[in-house]
């Protein structure tokens, strides 16, 4: 490595959501304070047959919001949801949207409702990246990424590995997936729902809940950017090379990104204050991050699973879930991992149940994913 | 060692050609009879190819003629660098189709599995046993600039020592293969005019 590539560092701050919680970050993390979640039950034909859990957007809620920031023309649910998180972020970002900032979206299947019968929309992820760029008035051509379930905290180590590698000064992150038809059927045809809300780590868990969101995060290689700023210190993304629907039984993938990002970051693990884990609730992924944690030497430290509070929200759960811990952070807070009660593990994990007020220095943000997919980023917070 | 271009293998126009000699020519204009063809002629004796979606199986053939091509001297530590336009359309389609007519029931795990373009990481990783970096971007055309700054900064981050890119488009029967192998190695400069004149 060059001298001038070790010493860019790269800087990140407060973001922004949107969810079935919350119209914005502050509302989201009130919401989580107070022990609440955006996961109900819904009975709604266009998604599925019957009655089912799921964290959706009130649509009402949503077109309020949107009419209160003047785009013009016509968008998607996604889009509208994507602008909305956007424009709230406006202030931290507002006087950087030159050539030197650029724009990842990180989404699954994004307007996926694109397929259905008599659908103007446009099915190409770029296409979607390309209107929101055009929109916000970002100046340099978009960046698609989609990598399954760890996109989003995958989109955060593209922006840091490509502000390091001088291409760009600043990035805006931003993500986003629908709770579609299309994704529930899959799911469902895997057996990967769950009846209840989503109960990651526990022992009578039965896999996932869906939902969908959108995140945005700034990150630029100027601190002074940030209220709040936290350093991306270390980052890896490694396939377990084993199976493209399950993940490895010995969390190969994930152990092997863990170390990665502790090596660039140049820490023990034992400085690891918290994990905000991918913690689906499914029988094979939570017990595979068990495995991988005990390997790195993370069992006694905190962990939590966001996706009792917001549904898994594909493209954008990584995104979703590191602004909402980093939030917490902020306080010296680790937020709780709601609907556990009972350890359902083979190894030890310090999944954390409560509201913990805890010095938090140093966050670890894991996601796994179809495909082999698995990515870990280390946030260091700035005294 | 400077890290340069050290193989390349080219998909389109029914021909394949690797490392600039035409290998195949195929009959074949349908784009599934056109890759089985070339699966049976190179790679074989690997029938999850004929579970996979359109996107994967291109993948699968390429990455093993590419692979295949080094044998012995395979870097475990070579990251995957894909990227398309039309993400996974082809079984997109053929899901939401299944939906539409039968609802949830006709929602298949098989075909599920591959709605995700990343799955083409996962099936080259899978077959040669390749834990490493990898991650999969949608453009409009294929990006050479993006390709070599983000193999670079990988590289000087430690994060790998060899990478595979790729362009990977397939749309029903339009499809345009690209890969690249890049070594720290005698090969030629990687640059975009390069990369952009083994494309064209």
């Amino acid at each position: 490595m060059n001298n001038s590539q070790r010493h860019i560092s790269v800087f990140t701050g407060g973001g922004e959501c949107f969810t079935p919680m919350g119209i914005s970050l502050s509302e989201n993390v009130e919401g989580i304070k107070k022990g609440e979640s955006g996961i109900h039950l819904h009975s709604d034909s266009n998604l599925a047959e019957t009655e089912f859990q799921g964290a959706i957007i009130y649509k009402t809620v949503l077109d309020k919001e949107f009419s209160q920031i003047a785009y013009q023309g016509e968008f998607t649910t996604l889009e509208k949801m994507l602008l909305v998180t956007i424009h709230r972020l406006l202030p931290t970002f507002q006087t950087k949207l030159n050539k030197r900032c650029g724009l990842i979206l990180s989404t699954t299947k994004g307007n996926i409702e694109s397929l259905e019968n008599d659908s103007s929309v446009s099915y190409y992820l770029q296409d979607l990246a390309q209107k929101i760029a055009a929109t916000i008035g970002i100046q340099s051509p978009p960046i698609v990424l989609s990598n399954a379930c760890v996109s989003g905290i995958m989109a955060i180590s593209v922006a840091k590995r490509l502000i390091q590698a001088g291409t760009y000064d600043h990035f805006l992150v931003i993500g986003g997936d629908l709770f579609s038809r299309f994704v529930f059927s899959g799911f469902q045809a895997f057996q990967a729902v769950s009846s209840q809300p989503c109960k990651p780590y526990d022992k009578n868990r039965d896999g996932i809940t869906l939902g969908e969101a959108a995140a945005v995060m700034f990150i630029s290689k100027e601190q002074k950017n940030f209220a709040h700023p936290y350093e991306i210190v270390g980052d890896g993304s490694v396939n377990d090379a084993n199976h493209i629907s399950g993940p490895s039984r010995t969390g190969e993938g994930l152990y092997q990104s863990i170390q990665s990002a502790l090596i660039e970051a140049n820490i023990d693990a034992s400085l690891i204050d918290c994990i905000s884990s991918h913690g689906t609730a499914t029988m094979y992924n939570d017990e595979m991050e068990a495995q991988a944690f005990n390997r790195s030497n993370l069992q006694e430290t905190p962990v939590t699973s966001l996706k009792p509070c917001f549904g898994h929200t594909l493209g954008a759960a990584g995104l979703l879930e590191t602004v909402i811990s980093l939030r917490f952070a902020d306080e010296n807070l680790v937020p709780p991992n709601f609907n556990f009660q009972e350890h359902g593990l083979t190894l030890p994990l310090n999944v954390n149940m409560h509201l913990l007020p805890k010095e938090t220095n140093y966050i670890l943000k894991t996601a796994s994913g179809f495909g082999g997919s698995n990515t870990a980023v280390i946030f260091k917070k700035v005294k | 060692m400077e890290h340069q271009i050290t193989q390349y293998c080219r998909i389109r126009n029914q021909q394949i050609h690797l490392n600039g000699k035409e290998i195949f020519h195929g009959e074949q204009t349908e784009f599934l009879d056109f890759i089985k063809a070339a699966y049976k002629e190179f790679t074989g004796d690997y029938p999850k190819f004929y579970k996979m979606d359109p996107l994967c199986k291109l993948s699968l053939v390429m990455g093993s003629l590419m692979l295949d091509n080094i044998g012995e001297s395979l870097d475990s530590n070579t990251a995957l660098l894909l990227s398309n336009k039309s993400s996974c359309i082809d079984i997109d389609r053929e899901h939401q189709k299944n939906i539409d007519e039968d609802g949830i029931a006709g929602a298949r795990p098989g075909n599920f599995v591959y709605t995700l373009p990343n799955i083409a990481l996962g099936e080259i990783s899978i077959k040669y046993s390749l834990r490493s970096e990898n991650s999969f971007f949608i453009f409009d055309h294929f990006n050479p600039s993006f390709m070599i700054d983000y193999a670079r900064i990988m590289i000087d981050l430690g994060k790998c020592t060899s990478v595979l890119g790729g362009w990977l488009e397939v749309n029903g029967n339009s499809y345009d293969g690209f890969m690249f192998l890049i070594e720290p190695k005698e090969g030629l400069a990687l640059t975009e005019e390069n990369l952009l004149n083994l494309y064209d």
